[in-house]
């Protein structure tokens, strides 16, 4: 019996040792090792050989059938267990590159000693059960000690990997392979290229120009990608749909005209097909601007329900459980949890008070024209910032419902706060250390607010939750394009051949991460909560998923 | 009569000169720098020791504190004028002190000794006439003259003591004083420089470009981003407009932010400023601290018809706590800003302190 796992065997004890020394890093050669023995698996399980490769193959199943919530590729091992495909994938959120039918080497789990014994005691099983033909290996799966904590090791999104010119190269090829283009790709989904110079501090960083809108140079036709998704995705790229809630309605709304539009091809499952044919689309929109944390939450959610539906569901049937499935998706994490955070925030402003809010924020401005419309009196402080002066939208909304509104720019921010009771900030995302990520700026609001001793409110639904941790706003962070910081004062333009000098750089950065002990509370649709409590809510919500 | 021809001409002058000052501080940065007004003003000054009618140090004291209190009125925002006044007065002082063969008294503050010693001598009322006073004054006058131009050299020069190789230095708005400083340091070491455009002026930009041009590795930020960028930043220097009497700064809006964020990254914050911009206010005086400017520059009047609706702030100046500074750089080498009453008492006396 122990001389039939000899096979396996120098190999595993690599994988001891190297996961001793190395801990839970993978090295690229361990990967590409990886990536082979998987190949190799799928051909010999092709083939149905039933001694040799079932070892190889059962060995590999209790390590991807390993804590539930992992990124398994559901085509794997199907013949094995019924894998645990409608597991909540806690995938990073900004990388919504899922299990692709090429194996994902980088998703293999680390190997604690819990999972090597787990293995070990596993292929003991196996070659009992191999003589015993039929016996399934559900048993494996009782024995393994099932950690509740994810592992750690995830696969760095490509956005921030843009110095690494072999991802760059990798994601080329993915953008071209996810096409299912019957005649010859002449078409295919743009690979857009960055814009001026980076800043060094940011090469990792993607850079576009907006003066070049993705698809003016290419055509693509609705084959390739649904019309509404090139226009969702023009809108992102020129600006025109901004802000976190927005973009994510926006968004559901374009999957809903996608998902209406479908129709299963012959001899493939709903589920299965429908899943894939999101993927290029969602590259596309990656390339038109990144994925916001919000808009990552709610792929992750679409992709689930659709591989949940059950296979005998009919075509039309399913179609209209999705589209229910999304609008009561958006009622309950956008609409519904407005009114809830309103209804908390109200509570927090009384008669008399001077708010300051930054920029514009959807619920913010929602937070205050229902609490105008029940008699509060207050003023508001509207703070603003160059470039994008979005803190003009926000004013206009407030000077139409009536409430009474200062302005001022980010720089006279230390004259205007001595006025202040309270500052109503917005977020992008809430990251599981604590840390907000918000417009850029707000930290800056906050730290001024801390030393005025003015109390900080952030108001955040749970969807933006997000499971990044991130403690600077350096390694993940957007950049704008850089020709917006311009200006023509007088008739002169002082950075106008700024391209032309080597040694200046603009630096246009969207989103900066606030440290929570700038925070006083956190307004969700959950309650009212501090900033450390955040991943208490992701693991609530990860249970009752 | 020369003499006249003389005055009208002394008076035109003059008047020139206020009229500029109204005009110039309009908020869009200075027509020309506080270096540029500093030394206008001490020539304007000497000129009026040169040709007014003055027979005692009484009577010109008189004379200099009467057009500097119309200077001043001009612009208050312009402390440099006021500044250099003070100045002017300090020198005649010593001139007729010296000139009465007294000892030079070394502390010229009130003091308890002095009090008890000196009895009722404090009451000097400068009525004597001396030759020479005029030809002293002058020539003191010349000596100030040369000193503030070469300032900003002399702040240049230390340069090289303070930045290192493969540094990050952030600086905001634009100051001809910090380019000069840094300019001189790009000479001989390579670093990166942050600049904070500083809206709505924007002056930042030009401080980019210009940097940029002494290929100095330059990167202009928005004011949002200053916290956000801070953590890579080793130091921050800056100029300001007005040194204040208890080691505060009156500097450009946004320079507190930056001090702030320096603070929490316990980042050094350094002042480049000349003697000649320390001014013997406090920071308290409510009416005259904040100087306000158009708010078309926030708010333009494109945007039509919320204009009327919403109350719009231009602030110019933003008060910096003298907690916060780390070492300020002057002509006469570096100093802590608890050192600052101290070299003031040096500079100005202190019955002149308010014209």
């Amino acid at each position: 019996m122990a001389d039939c796992g000899e096979p396996d065997g120098p190999g595993n004890k690599d994988d001891i040792t190297r996961s001793k020394n190395e801990g839970k890093e993978l090295t690229k050669e361990e990967k590409q090792r990886l990536r082979k023995q998987k190949k190799h698996q799928k051909k010999q399980k092709e083939r149905k050989n039933e001694k040799g490769p079932s070892e190889t193959e059962k060995d590999k199943t209790p390590v991807s059938l390993l804590p539930p919530p992992q990124p398994v590729a559901t085509q794997k091992a199907p013949s094995a267990l019924p894998a645990p495909a409608s597991a909540p994938i806690p995938v990073p959120a900004s990388a919504p590159f899922h299990s692709s039918p090429a194996p994902s080497p980088a998703d293999k789990p680390a190997k604690s000693k819990a999972e090597l014994k787990a293995e070990r005691r596993a292929r003991q099983e196996t070659d009992r059960a191999a003589k015993q033909p039929g016996s399934s290996s559900s048993g494996i799966k009782t024995k393994v000690p099932l950690s509740e904590l994810n592992p750690v090791v995830k696969r760095l999104p490509e956005h921030v990997q843009v110095d690494d010119p072999a991802v760059v190269k990798r994601l080329a090829k993915k953008l071209e392979r996810q096409q299912t283009l019957p005649y010859g790709a002449s078409n295919k989904i743009p690979l857009r290229s960055d814009y001026g110079y980076k800043v060094s501090l940011f090469s990792h960083l993607h850079q576009y120009s907006r003066k070049a809108p993705l698809t003016q140079l290419l055509s693509i036709p609705s084959t390739v990608i649904h019309p509404s998704i090139v226009r969702l995705g023009l809108q992102y790229s020129q600006g025109i749909v901004a802000g976190s809630n927005a973009r994510s309605v926006a968004l559901l709304h374009a999957f809903k005209q996608v998902i209406r539009d479908y129709t299963t091809p012959p001899n493939e499952e709903l589920s299965r097909d429908l899943v894939n044919k999101l993927k290029p689309y969602i590259s596309f929109l990656n390339q038109c601007r990144p994925l916001s944390a919000s808009m990552g939450n709610a792929i992750k959610y679409i992709k689930k329900e659709i591989s949940n539906i059950p296979s005998q569901c009919k075509e039309e049937e399913a179609k209209t459980k999705l589209l229910t499935c999304i609008d009561r998706y958006i009622e309950e994490k956008i609409v519904l949890a407005a009114k809830a955070i309103s209804k908390y925030a109200i509570e927090k402003i009384s008669d008399g008070d001077v708010i300051l809010v930054y920029g514009y924020s959807s619920l913010v401005n929602n937070i205050l024209c229902e609490a105008f419309e029940k008699s509060r009196k207050f003023r508001v402080i509207v703070v603003d910032s160059r470039p994008r002066l979005e803190g003009r939208e926000a004013l206009r909304r407030l000077v139409q419902r009536g409430i009474s509104c200062t302005y001022v720019l980010i720089s006279a921010l230390s004259y205007i706060l001595p006025e202040v009771s309270k500052v109503f900030l917005g977020a992008h995302a809430l990251l599981a250390n604590g840390y907000v990520m918000s417009r850029v700026g707000t930290s800056q609001i906050a730290l001024v607010a801390r030393t005025y001793n003015v109390p900080v409110l952030v108001c955040c639904e749970t969807y933006k939750f997000c499971e990044r941790v991130q403690t600077d706003s350096f390694v993940s962070n957007e950049l704008d394009d850089p020709d917006d910081l311009m200006v023509t004062r007088k008739g002169k333009t002082q950075l106008e051949n700024w391209q032309d000098v080597s040694s200046l750089g603009l630096l246009n950065l969207v989103y900066d991460v606030t440290p929570p002990d700038f925070v006083d509370l956190v307004i969700t649709d959950l309650g009212m909560i501090p900033c450390t409590s955040v991943p208490v809510v992701l693991r609530v919500k990860n249970l009752d998923q | 009569m020369p003499g006249a021809d003389k005055e009208a001409d002394l008076t035109e002058r003059i008047e020139a000169f206020l009229a500029d000052l109204k005009r110039g501080g309009c908020g869009t940065g200075p027509i020309r720098g506080s270096g540029e007004t500093a030394r206008e003003t001490t020539a304007l000054l000497r000129k009026v020791t040169a040709q007014a009618r003055w027979s005692s140090a009484g009577d010109l004291m008189e004379i200099i504190r009467k057009e500097g209190r119309r200077m001043t009125a001009a612009q208050p925002s312009e402390t440099t004028v006021g500044n250099m006044v003070l100045r002017v007065l300090k020198i005649i002082r010593e001139e007729y002190a010296r000139s009465r063969g007294s000892s030079e008294e070394t502390d010229q503050q009130e003091s308890l000794h002095k009090l008890l010693t000196s009895g009722g001598l404090s009451d000097e009322n400068f009525r004597q006439h001396y030759v020479h006073l005029k030809a002293n004054v002058i020539e003191a006058i010349n000596e100030l003259l040369t000193e503030l131009e070469g300032t900003t050299d002399n702040i240049a020069m230390q340069a090289l003591e303070h930045i290192h190789s493969n540094e990050v230095i952030m600086t905001v708005g634009r100051s001809r004083t910090v380019e000069a400083f840094l300019k001189d340091a790009a000479r001989k070491r390579k670093f990166h420089v942050i600049v904070a455009e500083c809206a709505p002026f924007c002056q930042g930009h030009e401080m980019a470009t210009n940097l940029s041009k002494a290929s100095i590795e330059t990167t202009v930020i928005a004011d949002a981003a200053i916290f956000a960028v801070m953590s890579r930043v080793n130091k921050v220097i800056i100029g300001t407009q007005t040194v204040l009497a208890n080691g505060g700064l009156r500097a450009v809006n946004g320079t507190h932010t930056v001090a702030l964020a320096a603070r929490h990254h316990s980042t050094p914050l350094i002042v480049c400023a000349p003697m000649f911009k320390l001014s013997p206010q406090f920071p308290n005086e409510e009416d005259t601290f904040h100087k306000f400017v158009s708010p078309h520059e926030v708010l333009p009047f494109t945007e039509g018809e919320i204009l009327s609706k919403v109350n719009v702030h231009c602030p110019v100046f933003d008060y910096v706590p003298p907690e916060l500074i780390t070492l300020f750089i002057s002509n006469i080498g570096g100093n802590a800003p608890s050192y600052i009453y101290r070299l003031m008492s040096e500079l100005y006396h202190p019955e002149d302190h308010d014209l």
